[in-house]
C-alpha cells in the first residue's frame, strides 16, 4: 500500500485535526508551569486557569467606573471599523476592477497606477492619513481601505479579463450594450471571486485595524491590547487574541457558506 | 500509545519553555542590563559604546552587557519576564509592572528626576482649568497620565471633567498634535520641545518641575541578584558615576555622542538636560532616594496605580505591594516588598569606595 493511497478513517481524522491544537495547549501549560514555579506571581505565561477566570470575568464584568462591559464595547468598535473598511474596499474594488477588465480606456488609465499603489505599504503613510483624515474613525477605516483595496482590484480586474473573449463575441451579436455586458456577463462571473477576495483580504484588515487602533484610540480590540501590554496582563491579551482569532474565524466561515449558497454552481474553491 | 504521545509531548514542551526560564539568582559572572531612549538614560549607551563599563567590570571580574531597546515599554516587560537583570525605568512603571508582577527589584541608580521633561500642553491660550470639557491625547497609563493627574488636583479637576482621554502612541504624537480634533496632549521630552517649538499656538499649561522630585528615572535591578553579587553592583555604579563626572564637567566630547544617540544635537542635548535634574554626584542621589518626601510620593503613585487598576492583578488595595527605603522603612505591604530604595552603591561611589 502506497502512502499516498493511505486514508485516515473518519475517527483518525478527527484525532489527527485535533493534534496540533492539543499539543500548543500542552506545550504553553508546560512552560506557563515551569514559569510560575520559579515566580507565582509571573504575568508572562499566565496559567491556564488563570486566562479561563480573566476570560469570564472580561466577558460578564462591568468596568468599575463606567459599568459597562468593556470586552463588549470593543468588540462592537472593532468590528464597525473592519466591516465598514471591507465593505468600502470591497465596493471600490469591484467598481474599478470592472471598469479595468471591460474598457480598454480605464485600463490605460488605471492598471499601471493601481499596481503601483498597490506596493506602497500603508502603514508607512499612517502620520499623512492622520493628518487629513483627522484621529478619529475615518481614518482608521481609511487604512483598511488603503491596505486591501489594490490588491483586490488587480485581482478582479484580471478575473474579468480571464473571461472568454467568445462569451463577450455573443453577448454583443445578442446585441447586448456594454451596461449589460458587466450586470449579465460579467458581474455573475465576479462576485463569487470578490467573495473569495474578501475572505484573503480578512487577515490583512485586522492587522491594519489593530495597527490604527494602537496609534490613536480610546475603545477597540487593538487599543486594549497595546492599553494592558503596559502592565504586561497576558492573560487579558491572550483572551483577546483568542477572541480575535474566533471573531475571524466566524466571519470566514459565514463568507464561505455565503459564496456556496448564493453561487451552487461554482465548485467551492476555496 | 496515547500515554506515549503525551510523553513525547510533554517532554518536547519541556524542552521548548527550558528557553522560557526566567534567569535564576545565584553567583555568576555575566550580566544583562536594558535601556531605552531618554535624556536621563543617554549615558547607558555611551557606557556600552565608551568601553567604560567593560573596564570597570573586569576590575570586579565580571561581565556587563548594555542592551538599547527600541519600545520603553518592552524593555521592562523584557526585564519583568526574566531576560535582563537590570532596566531604566522610572519609579511609577517600576512599581506597576515588575514590583506588582511580583518581582522584587532594586533602585541600584537614581539618575535623575524629571524637571520639566514631562508637560501638559494646550493648543492655545488658557490654563490648566481650560482642559475642562476638552479631549486629551496622551500614552494612557504612562507617567504622562500620572502628571495630568496630579496637574488637575492642583486645580481641583479630575479626569471625570475632561471629555475623556485618547491613548496615543508616543511615535505619532507629533503628526497628531497637527490634526485639527486635537486640542490638548500630555507628552516627555524630546516630543515636548518639538511641539512647542514647531506647533501651533502651544502653551505649557503645566510641567513636572511643579511636582519636582515626583517622577524618578533610575536603573533597577532584581533584588535577589544583586544580594547574590555585590560585585555587579559596584561595577554599575563605579562605571555610572565616572561617565556622571565627566558629563558634570561639561565634556563636550561625551555630551556630543550622548545627543546624537539621542537624534539630536548638541544644543539640543542641553535644552533637555536643563529640564532635568540629573545628579552628576552620588551624594545628591543619595539624598534623594533618602528624602523623606519619597515615601508620601510612592503611597501617591501607587493610589494613582490602584485606581487605574493596574497595581498587579488582583490587588485589593492601594497598599498591596511593599516599598522599602533606605533607613528601613516600608510604606504599603511588609509582607509583600517588591520595590526597594537601597542606596547602599550609590553610597559607596559618594565615599570614593569603588
Amino acid at each position: 500500500m502506497r502512502l499516498i493511497n493511505r486514508i485516515p478513517s473518519r475517527p483518525t481524522a478527527f484525532a489527527l485535526a485535533a493534534l496540533p491544537f492539543v499539543l500548543v495547549v500542552i506545550a504553553y501549560a508546560v512552560a506557563s508551569d515551569i514559569r510560575l514555579t520559579a515566580n507565582p506571581a509571573d504575568k508572562l505565561l499566565p496559567a491556564p486557569s488563570t486566562i479561563g477566570d480573566t476570560a469570564v470575568r472580561l466577558f460578564t464584568q462591568g468596568d468599575r467606573r463606567t459599568g459597562e462591559i468593556l470586552l463588549w464595547k470593543d468588540t462592537w468598535a472593532s468590528l464597525i471599523r473592519l466591516l465598514g473598511g471591507v465593505a468600502i474596499a470591497a465596493t471600490l474594488s469591484l467598481v474599478i476592477g470592472m471598469g479595468i477588465g471591460l474598457l480598454p480606456y480605464v485600463r490605460r488609465t488605471f492598471s499601471g497606477f493601481v499596481a503601483v499603489i498597490s506596493m506602497v505599504p500603508p502603514l508607512a503613510l499612517l502620520p499623512i492619513l492622520f493628518i487629513v483624515f483627522g484621529l478619529g474613525e475615518t481614518s482608521k477605516v481609511v487604512l483598511i481601505v488603503i491596505g486591501i483595496t489594490p490588491f483586490m482590484t488587480r485581482d478582479l480586474s484580471q478575473k474579468v479579463l480571464d473571461i472568454p473573449h467568445e462569451q463577450i463575441v455573443k453577448a454583443q451579436t445578442l446585441g447586448a450594450s456594454t451596461f449589460v455586458i458587466a450586470l449579465r456577463v460579467a458581474l455573475p462571473q465576479v462576485l463569487p471571486r470578490l467573495i473569495a477576495n474578501v475572505r484573503l483580504s480578512l487577515g490583512s484588515a485586522w492587522l491594519f485595524l489593530i495597527a490604527a487602533e494602537a496609534v490613536a484610540s480610546d475603545v477597540g480590540l487593538g487599543y486594549r491590547i497595546f492599553l494592558v501590554r503596559r502592565y504586561l496582563a497576558m492573560d487579558v491579551i491572550l483572551t483577546y487574541v483568542a477572541w480575535i482569532t474566533l471573531l475571524a474565524f466566524l466571519i470566514d466561515w459565514g463568507l464561505r457558506t455565503l459564496s456556496r449558497k448564493a453561487f451552487p454552481w461554482l465548485e467551492a474553491g476555496l | 500509545m496515547t500515554k506515549a504521545i503525551l510523553t513525547a509531548a510533554a517532554l518536547s514542551a519541556a524542552l521548548l519553555s527550558s528557553t522560557a526560564l526566567p534567569l535564576a539568582a545565584e553567583e555568576k559572572t555575566e550580566f544583562k542590563l536594558a535601556w531605552s531612549i531618554y535624556v536621563g538614560w543617554m549615558p547607558w549607551g555611551y557606557l556600552e559604546t565608551s568601553g567604560i563599563m567593560d573596564k570597570w567590570a573586569e576590575k570586579y571580574g565580571i561581565d556587563v552587557e548594555i542592551v538599547q531597546i527600541n519600545d520603553y515599554v518592552e524593555s521592562i516587560n523584557q526585564y519583568t519576564a526574566g531576560q535582563f537583570d537590570g532596566v531604566s525605568a522610572t519609579n511609577m512603571d517600576t512599581l506597576s509592572i515588575p514590583a506588582g508582577g511580583g518581582v522584587d527589584t532594586t533602585a541600584l541608580i537614581v539618575g535623575d528626576y524629571s524637571n520639566g521633561n514631562d508637560a501638559v500642553i494646550l493648543k492655545g491660550e488658557g490654563t490648566l482649568a481650560d482642559l475642562k470639557g476638552k479631549p486629551i491625547n496622551l500614552v494612557e497609563l504612562s507617567v504622562s497620565h500620572y502628571l495630568l493627574a496630579r496637574g488637575l488636583d492642583t486645580v481641583g479637576l479630575s479626569e471625570r471633567d475632561l471629555d475623556g482621554v485618547i491613548n496615543t502612541s508616543d511615535a505619532d504624537m507629533i503628526a497628531a498634535y497637527s490634526t485639527s480634533d486635537v486640542e490638548a496632549v500630555v507628552t516627555w521630552n524630546p516630543l515636548v520641545s518639538e511641539i512647542l517649538a514647531t506647533g501651533d499656538k502651544a502653551n505649557s499649561v503645566f510641567d513636572s518641575s511643579m511636582i519636582p522630585g515626583e517622577i524618578l528615572d533610575l536603573m533597577v535591578v532584581n533584588t535577589e541578584t544583586l544580594a547574590d553579587n555585590p560585585a555587579f553592583g559596584k561595577a554599575v555604579a563605579g562605571a555610572w558615576y565616572e561617565v556622571m563626572s565627566l558629563m558634570a564637567a561639561g565634556d563636550e566630547e561625551v555630551l556630543t555622542e550622548l545627543a546624537e544617540a539621542s537624534g539630536t544635537d548638541l544644543e539640543g542635548y542641553k535644552a533637555q538636560l536643563a529640564a532635568t535634574e540629573m545628579f552628576y554626584d552620588p551624594a545628591e542621589a543619595v539624598a534623594q532616594a533618602s528624602s523623606p518626601e519619597l515615601p508620601g510620593t510612592m503611597t501617591e503613585v501607587a493610589e494613582f496605580l490602584f485606581d487605574k487598576g493596574i497595581l498587579g492583578e488582583g490587588a485589593p488595595s492601594a497598599d498591596f505591594v511593599g516599598v522599602a527605603y533606605p533607613d528601613g522603612s516600608v510604606t504599603g505591604d511588609e509582607n509583600n516588598v517588591k520595590f526597594r530604595f537601597d542606596t547602599t552603591y550609590m553610597q559607596m561611589a559618594a565615599d570614593g569606595e569603588l
